[in-house]
């Protein structure tokens, strides 16, 4: 791809999706939902998760040790 | 996004826990609009852009640990904003992201139709989410490059190879719809 037709396709992906306006501002105060996420996730039991966390990655472990030609495929996706 | 105070962040950083507080909520308000608009440019979804502003908060009031104040609020809060979007673009199917309708922007081609803009809106959707996250900065907001690569924690090398490869994929699948760029 030649720089000619790098900047046409960079033009139609311009048109295609214009860049968003400068300073763009959210539609409301993001304060009360900011205090509602903090009073609902340090209330929520995270033992679970950390249980189902440490089984994923032991999982991934033991294939990638399985199959060493997949650890590309996981870095690439990383 | 301006810095805030030194003390401000230090406070942040390691105050008791009710100046912790509320040094959150004092930074908070200082750059949501920031990080907003940072998301809206890589989202494209106002209402996406809010949740996952929130979601970034969310990520900086748990990683407080882990913050440096001699090397300012700002690149921080954008580095993890950026990853929370990236995250959320691995998980969003193409068209929940899309509009129904396209707007043509002010200065639009008369000869690229409505139809196109849409083919290529939703082939660019379609490339994988850390190749799009790149070109959307770097070539559609047309950030610079070093900006874009302290967004995303990579070199400014990177950058290039990630936005040459999306847009080489990019005219491929156009290629295949039969839209020669």
């Amino acid at each position: 791809m030649n720089a000619h037709h790098e900047d046409r396709l960079k033009k139609l992906l311009q048109q295609a999706l214009p860049p968003v306006e400068a300073e763009p501002e959210p539609g409301r105060d993001l304060w009360p939902a900011m205090l509602r996420r903090l009073d609902a996730r340090q209330a929520a039991p995270l033992r679970f998760w950390a249980w189902f966390d440490a089984a994923l990655l032991a999982g991934l472990a033991a294939f990638a040790a399985l199959v060493p030609a997949s650890i590309p495929v996981f870095l690439y996706y990383l | 996004m301006q810095d805030g105070s030194s003390g401000l962040l230090n406070a942040f950083r390691q105050g008791s826990p009710e100046a912790f507080e509320a040094a959150f909520e004092t930074l908070f308000h200082q750059h949501q609009r920031a990080v907003y608009g940072w998301i809206l440019r890589i989202v494209r979804n106002p209402a996406t852009a809010e949740d996952l502003t929130v979601e970034t908060f969310w990520r900086i009031y748990r990683a407080r640990g882990h913050f440096e104040p001699s090397r300012g609020f700002e690149g921080w809060a954008r580095r993890i904003a950026t990853r929370a979007a990236l995250d959320w673009l691995r998980t969003a199917r193409p068209e929940v992201e899309l509009p129904a309708e396209i707007p043509a922007p002010a200065a639009a081609d008369p000869a690229v139709s409505a139809e196109i803009r849409r083919k290529i809106a939703l082939a660019f959707q379609r490339l994988a989410p850390k190749l799009r996250i790149a070109a959307t900065l770097a070539v559609i907001e047309d950030l610079p490059h070093k900006d874009v690569a302290e967004a995303l924690g990579i070199s400014v090398a990177a950058v290039k190879l990630r936005v040459f490869r999306a847009l080489r994929l990019l005219r491929k699948d156009l290629q295949q719809q039969g839209i020669t760029p």
